[in-house]
């Protein structure tokens, strides 16, 4: 029998959690399909530790937003009972693996953002969001810094390191847009002071992707034209398969724990 | 305040001993207390709560950690311990005691260092090899065999070595 999907009622508040949930989940498990197939050991055992930081991340943001709708919801129903249209994550973390640098290239332009974004929510009026904000802060620190020594180490490499990391910059440039773009409910929530501005960050996020990528000797694009629709449900085909993975469990066997 | 030594601040002292037992089944060297996740314990007559605080957000060992100290009190003659994770203030390394400091080093685990070197972006730190005790040591990853691990090479004895990285 199949397992309905649960139902979110998405107040402004439950939705600004889930999106930030699911930024970290779907990057989290895009980070998994590395385990047992990154270049090197270290690699292996790195990326899967980031893995686990951001699914940590998502679980106590899945546990917030599930308390904030007062329901029957919980982190697992959450991650594992919502079909493609019901995920809230930006487009950029859905991107597939491709290559190393298309991987890094992602990891980079989400860590540069998230470090700032989880500075800044310590700050938060909300209590919880602050402490998560504070823990999640410390993660990404050496998230950052493990993307931004790969994004100079394949630039500024061999000549085909450098094609492929340019090349995912290229390619991956017009999904970071959505990273700053705010609805009505969410903007009310920023004057409540719960929410982060993200375009109060977007200079400082700017400066580091200009600082990395110019000592990595590549180059930034110029066109601003921006792919956006994560945010409100509206997907790139590669969510799907990855979801379909992520849920076979629970979808084949209801209820199933540990 | 007044300090009344009653039968809850007795029930709280063992509640304490008995929750702070627990090791890392991770670093089975430290116990919880040394590490600073352990940060409180409540007793209200018969009912005692323990509050514990992640240390980082996806480490597997936490909930093992809880079901243990769950496992500890019972064994200590209390029913129903509840187990409550707290996440603020946000664990740091500078609350492992100097005891679990030194029990890591005795380990081969190079304790960490103080956390405000922890934002230096491609900073150099400066770790001493637990075997032999030469500062003449390199980085080969930072994310080791667990999440609050780095792993380092000594270039004196040419030992490779775990870092418990500062957070």
């Amino acid at each position: 029998m199949p397992v309905a999907n649960v139902e979110v009622s998405e107040t402004p508040l439950v939705l600004y959690a889930v999106r930030r949930a699911d930024d970290a989940l779907i990057l989290g498990h895009r980070l998994s399909e590395w385990c047992g197939h990154a270049p090197m050991m270290e690699e292996d055992m790195a990326l899967s530790n980031i893995a686990l930081d951001l699914i940590g991340q998502a679980r106590e943001l899945y546990t917030y937003a599930a308390k904030a709708e007062g329901g029957d919801n919980d982190e697992d129903k959450l991650a594992y009972l919502r079909d493609v249209r019901q995920y809230r994550n930006l487009l950029l973390v859905e991107q597939p693996n491709g290559d190393f640098a298309q991987t890094l290239v992602r990891q980079f332009f989400y860590s540069a953002f998230a470090d700032l974004y989880w500075r800044a929510m310590m700050n938060s009026r909300d209590a919880t969001l602050a402490a998560i904000g504070a823990k999640s802060e410390k993660e990404s620190a050496y998230h950052l810094r493990h993307a931004s020594e790969w994004i100079i180490r394949l630039g500024d490499g061999t000549e085909g390191s450098h094609v492929r990391a340019q090349g995912a910059i290229d390619h991956l440039w017009a999904f970071t847009g959505e990273m700053f773009a705010v609805d009505d409910g969410e903007r009310a929530l920023i004057h409540a002071g719960i929410a982060i501005d993200p375009g109060t960050l977007r200079g400082g996020w700017m400066t580091t992707l200009s600082d990395v990528v110019s000592e990595a000797t590549l180059t930034l694009p110029q066109n601003d034209w921006m792919q956006q629709g994560g945010r409100s449900g509206r997907h790139s085909e590669h969510l799907g398969h990855l979801l379909s993975e992520l849920q076979s469990m629970q979808r084949t066997f209801p209820g199933q724990t540990w | 305040m007044v300090t009344v030594p009653d039968r809850d601040s007795e029930l709280r002292q063992r509640a304490w001993e008995a929750a702070a037992s627990v090791v890392d089944p991770e670093i089975p060297v430290l116990t919880i207390a040394d590490l600073g996740v352990l940060r409180d314990v409540i007793v209200d007559g018969d009912h005692v709560e323990v509050a514990i605080t992640p240390t980082y957000s996806g480490c597997p060992a936490m909930n093992m950690i809880a079901l243990e100290i769950e496992v500890a009190l019972e064994r200590a003659g209390f029913r129903h311990p509840k187990v409550r994770t707290v996440l603020s203030p946000a664990w740091t390394t500078d609350w492992m005691s100097e005891e679990g400091r030194r029990k890591l080093r005795a380990y081969g685990i190079a304790p960490p260092l103080a956390s405000r070197s922890r934002r230096a972006l491609f900073g150099e730190q400066a770790i001493v090899c637990p075997q032999c005790g030469s500062g003449n040591t390199e980085l080969l990853s930072e994310f080791g065999s667990t999440s609050c691990k780095a792993l380092w090479r000594c270039k004196a004895c040419r030992e490779p070595f775990d870092y418990f990285k500062c957070h």
